[in-house]
């Protein structure tokens, strides 16, 4: 089996997990900037953060042999001080020439505030002046139907923006519809509690077709499995599903959307 | 896959999740105190279950949900609880 994990917070991971994902045929690994658990108190916080993210991380999977890609934003958690998320907005740019920056990410919203939603445009003109691809967490639990609304509201206001060139994450069962009619990609993202299990994973898969859909684990510093991509590819061959087509999802899926940023490539 | 197929891979589990959640409604009837909207929330959300129609899990899910449209002026916290506080009076 060979995988490819589009959505994991390696700086919260030990070096095992890296060993254990290469084992089970991980090809890459992108890391989303995120929250880290705590509320970072000024701009040179995201600075640093950021400077791991382009440059230690990449290092440290290079040594079990994996490429890690990463995104970069100020993740909605932090974004309702306007004044701080401003700031950070202004250091990105520079981040952006790194080799191994995809684009801007994870934006989106945490409980659907109206700061929150005027940082996520700021975030959307951003990656639209700077042609980048975008990915975008939806909020939470109870706050997820409503956040997904809301996004694809400001996403679609902006007619710059391609929806090809976007991924929705965390979609569930109430969500992936509205995602993929409005032609945006959609993530479904393996958590042992919250969001989907694999089995709920591959009946979204089965419902909605495979066509623009990945799965992630979205490991990060709290309750979350590195290797829930390959056990869902697993529990897909369980069910029947071909050896191709768990492919088509776990590989070719992130390898379309990702290689449209040239700067994708594994060998 | 067969009726029977999906039976054989996930009955073991539905069957281990259904007297979870039997236990934790025990659990709750034997503790004191008032209960808050969370499990209003789940009891408002368990006929769900047994509905005649195929999309139990959205269905739930959105029992549990935020159905405003509007953004809200200011957040009071970050976190999520699992079920919408607007939802019970
Ligand atoms: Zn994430």
């Amino acid at each position: 089996m060979r995988y490819i994990e589009p959505h994991a917070h390696m700086v919260s991971r030990i070096t095992d997990d890296y060993e254990a994902m290469r084992m089970a045929g991980c090809v890459a690994i992108c890391e989303p900037a995120f929250w880290a658990g705590f509320d970072r108190s000024s701009v040179d916080g995201f600075y640093d953060y950021f400077c791991q993210l382009t440059d230690y991380e990449p290092k440290r999977a290079a040594k079990f042999g994996l490429p890690h890609f990463s995104w970069l934003c100020i993740n909605p958690k932090e974004s309702e001080d306007m004044g701080l998320a401003r700031d950070v907005l202004g250091i990105i740019p520079e981040f952006l020439k790194r080799g191994n920056v995809l684009g801007i990410g994870e934006i989106g919203l945490n409980k659907n505030t109206r700061n929150e939603i005027a940082i996520l445009e700021e975030h959307i003109d951003l990656a639209a002046r700077h042609d980048q691809l975008i990915l975008v967490h939806t909020p939470h639990l109870e706050d997820k139907f409503k956040g997904t609304n809301l996004i694809l509201d400001v996403l679609r206001a902006d007619s710059r923006i391609n929806p090809g060139r976007v991924i929705i994450d965390h979609v569930e069962e109430h969500t992936v519809d509205m995602v993929l009619d409005a032609g945006f990609w959609a993530g479904i993202t393996l958590y042992p509690e919250s969001k989907a299990t694999p089995a709920r994973a591959i009946d979204m898969v089965e419902r909605a077709g495979m066509k623009n859909l990945w799965l992630n684990c979205a490991c990060d510093w709290g309750r979350s499995e590195p290797l829930a991509v390959p056990r869902t590819a697993i529990e897909m061959g369980r069910r029947g599903h071909s050896k191709e087509a768990v492919d088509a999802l776990v590989y070719g899926n992130p390898m379309r959307f990702l290689s449209q940023n040239p700067r994708f490539q594994i060998s | 896959m067969t009726r029977d197929q999906v039976l054989d891979l996930y009955f073991m589990d539905a069957r281990c999740k259904l007297i979870e959640l039997a236990a934790f409604l025990d659990r709750v009837d034997r503790s004191e105190g008032e209960a808050d909207f969370r499990l209003a929330a789940i009891r408002k959300a368990l006929p769900l279950l047994s509905s005649a129609h195929a999309e139990r899990a959205k269905s739930v899910l959105m029992a549990l949900s935020d159905p405003t449209v509007v953004p809200i002026s200011a957040a009071t916290g970050k976190g999520a609880c699992g079920a919408w506080p607007g939802a019970t009076p």
